[in-house]
């Protein structure tokens, strides 16, 4: 079997899996979100925090739960890992406590859900920290994700109220019915793969030739299952998904993509139940899937045809990545990873072609939205597909509407906010980086390292650095240090601003259409469950991506790819 | 105001409390009841895979370990590879610089670019390299000899890499050709299912076969 045969069989076979589990969790979590009975322990969990679960909130109070839930949970990460030097050696390792620029980063990393990390993960952080602090934002950094998604998608379902639901029982919901019973069964399956899970810490082991060498012990499996599951991809250890006890074999790698393409794609299913038409939600599932299945092709092929003088000399794209997941794996999970807002990496996207490479930025620059981070993948698909109804209503010259409810200038205009903070806070602080003095020397592929010497590898460096802090993704073209106070603040920055000012305008819109009064349907509404419409949401966001980026595109990527 | 104060410091209060009961959910029972159905079902692979031969420890199946001659060093103070044993790929796992209290095994890549000039020159090296290391023709090398893996740890090389390397391992142990020539084909892994991922060889699994040969012939 040739590899290419390999990675198209492996494509399918990943797509099967996806198509067998779309309506069957889809359904089950629009049963999650919808349901009025709780579970005992969630009575116990809501007792304890001094919450009523069936009180509705209008978007300033869930929007202030998420804001309050957040700022609490970085500020205890950040003591975690301040305190790390005093704590006892099996749980601290004997690893001393974190800086206050990287901590910082760190906490604000895993808090967005973007898990950008500038440690290494075997060198520096506990049990303690990746158990009782990382693996934790794991989960309910994705479960407030989700929540705000199911808040958006309310939106639409309900009128005449502005109540959006309540936000700490979606928060506990999301995790304790959804994220824990998925991610039990998924750590199971690793840790038959290989994959290991104990806490026995820093122990030595044998070598063949005699001596011995120090290997970390820990909770891996736990905390890569979830990681994956809730688009995180903060890694236990600095080669991430790459690392034989993260990701030990061919079914593992496989099984890893699947679990961070499940949820965001079952909740275009999830949504078109919850507004009482699931061809809404095919539509949707639609333009996802024709993006990442095009990058998908896109990016196979160029890492098999392996362009660049150095993997031409080598006679393949092995750089960076590893020979029992070969070529074509590699690259499905490369452009997963990217387009939804995991970050976690199986292969190294710094030593990917120059095409490969861009195609990793420009996934991260759509938004990540095809199929997105878990929740944010969907109220962001959501809020381009009123900006497609917009352009549609702007050709016929019709009020525009979605799902029954009018498009008018409040809701373009926090749609519009929406997708212009990302653009901003990637260019702007990377023609920062740029032009300050000392944060280039952080670049690894500078000027004369570079065939051709034009030093583009090093300027997508720190376009890819901002682009997934701001993204909410945490992959990165690792040659950069972005370990310095710099970087560490600015990224940690542009992570927050990036995850938390977009809620602030989806639920705003949200409350915003729970109020409308439903239009009724007449033959002038544009279909927006047909294909025409899902083709022209996917133009939609190629064009307003394309506009945007281009130019930045065009100093890093293209000039090495093309030259 | 001050009725502002006061529910932002309710609303942060249930925030906090929160936090702590999912942290206790997620970060402690969680844990340990997957760390104990692991350890009960899957005991071996849940603590690293350790290969023992003899009853003593020689590493794990899932990480590369380097086989070079003990005390050699070449010029430029680099480690020679032992040609008694086969040889993995390149690593690019940095040195343990974060923390020195350990001799850990750090995990890494090189991400250096297809376009990096260190890069194209490290893999022409690599090619002389390993052709004179196994009087090979440079262009037999296969690619995964020549590039570095994505953890640094990479406990395999193809099927190609394991048969260029049989004729020299076999007269480094003074062994037949066609003996190491068998043990490396025992020892290919196809594809999981048949079509995932790529055919692959353990470099520890082959060497410790390979040194039970030896072993065995009294040739050691």
């Amino acid at each position: 079997m040739s590899p290419v045969l390999s990675g198209v069989l492996q494509l399918l076979a990943l797509i099967a899996a996806l198509a067998l589990s779309y309506r069957p969790l889809g359904d089950y979590m629009a049963r999650v979100y919808s349901s009025e009975k709780h579970l005992r322990a969630e009575k116990l969990i809501y007792r304890t925090i001094g919450a009523d679960p069936d009180a509705g909130m209008r978007w300033p109070a869930y929007l202030r739960g998420i804001l309050a839930f957040s700022a609490v949970g970085v500020l205890f990460l950040y003591l975690l890992q301040r305190i790390q030097g005093i704590l006892p050696d099996s749980l601290s390792l004997g690893f001393t406590a974190i800086s206050p620029d990287q901590a910082f980063n760190t906490a604000a990393s895993f808090v967005a859900n973007t898990n950008w990390q500038s440690y290494s993960g075997e060198q520096a952080m506990g049990h303690a920290v990746q158990t009782l602090g990382l693996a934790v934002q794991n989960f309910v950094s994705a479960a407030v994700g989700m929540a705000v998604a199911v808040a958006l998608v309310r939106g639409f379902a309900r009128s005449r109220t502005g109540e959006l639901g309540n936000f700490w029982a979606d928060l506990v919901r999301g995790t304790v019915r959804i994220l824990i019973p998925l991610s039990v069964i998924g750590a199971i399956v690793l840790v038959a793969c290989g994959a290991i899970q104990n806490f026995s810490g820093i122990h030595e082991i044998g070598r063949l030739t005699g001596g011995t060498q120090q290997v970390n012990g820990g909770a891996v499996a736990s905390q890569e299952v979830i990681k994956e599951l809730g688009t995180n991809g903060g890694g236990y250890f600095n080669a991430n998904s790459a690392h034989p006890f993260e990701n030990p074999n061919a079914f593992s790698n496989l099984f890893e993509i699947f679990l961070i393409l499940v949820i965001p794609f079952a909740l275009t299913r999830t949504f078109g139940k919850l507004v009482g038409n699931v061809r809404q939600g095919y539509a949707i599932l639609a333009a996802m899937g024709v993006i990442w299945l095009g990058f998908t092709a896109l990016m196979m092929w160029t890492e098999y045809a392996h362009h660049g003088p150095a993997l031409q000399a080598a006679g393949g794209a092995m750089e960076g990545k590893e020979q029992r997941f070969g070529v074509g794996a590699s690259a499905i999970f490369a452009t997963t990873t990217t387009l939804t807002s995991t970050g976690a990496v199986d292969s190294f996207h710094s030593s990917f072609t120059g095409l490969g490479g861009g195609l990793t930025l420009l996934s991260m620059m759509l938004g990540e939205i095809a199929p997105g981070g878990v929740g944010s993948g969907l109220y962001g698909m959501l809020v381009m597909a009123i900006i497609a109804v917009f352009i549609a209503g702007l050709m016929v010259g019709r009020t525009p509407e979605y799902l029954g409810k009018k498009i008018g200038t409040r809701e373009i205009k926090l749609a519009a906010c929406y997708i212009l903070i990302t653009p901003t806070l990637v260019l702007g602080f990377t023609a920062l980086s740029m032009a300050l003095s000392s944060p280039p020397e952080s670049i690894l592929n500078v000027k004369g390292n570079s065939v051709d010497g034009s030093g583009a590898h090093g300027f997508s460096e720190v376009l890819y650095a901002f682009t997934s802090g701001a993204n909410n993704n945490g992959s990165a073209f690792a040659g950069l240090n972005a370990n310095t106070p710099w970087y560490n603040t600015t990224i940690g920055l542009a992570m927050l601003l990036g995850r938390f000012l977009p809620m602030v305008f989806v639920l705003a819109l949200a409350g915003s259409l729970a109020e409308q009064t439903p239009v009724p349907e007449t033959a002038g509404t544009l279909r927006t469950e047909k294909p025409l419409f899902a083709g022209l949401l996917v133009g939609a966001i190629l064009i307003i991506t394309g506009l945007t980026y281009f130019p930045a595109l065009a100093l890093g990527p293209m000039a090495e790819g093309l030259s | 105001m001050n009725n502002s104060v006061r529910s932002t410091a309710r609303l942060v209060g249930a925030g906090l409390r929160a936090l702590l009961v999912l942290t206790v959910v997620c970060g402690v029972i969680y844990p340990l009841v997957v760390t104990g159905i692991a350890q009960a079902a899957f005991h071996g692979k849940a603590n690293g895979s350790e290969v023992t031969v003899d009853g003593k420890s020689v590493g794990s199946e899932r990480l590369g370990q380097s086989y070079n001659l003990p005390g050699k060093k070449d010029k430029d103070g680099n480690p020679l590879p032992d040609p008694k044993y086969f040889q993995p790929r390149p690593s690019a796992a940095g040195p343990n610089a974060e923390n020195t209290q350990y001799k850990l095994i750090v995990s890494g890549a090189s991400n250096l670019a297809a376009d990096s000039k260190t890069l194209l020159d490290a893999v022409k090296q690599r090619r002389a390299d390993v052709a004179a290391f196994n009087h090979a023709d440079p262009s037999a090398v296969p690619v995964d000899a020549l590039t570095a893996s994505a953890s640094g740890l990479d406990p395999d090389i193809s099927p190609a890499y394991a048969r260029l390397q049989a004729k020299r391992v076999a007269e480094a142990n003074g062994l037949p050709a066609a003996t190491v020539e068998k043990l490396v084909e025992d020892h290919v892994d196809g594809r999981v299912l048949g079509f995932m991922g790529e055919e692959r060889v353990n470099v520890l699994k082959l060497n410790v076969a390979l040194r039970e040969l030896a072993g065995a012939g009294g040739k050691r």
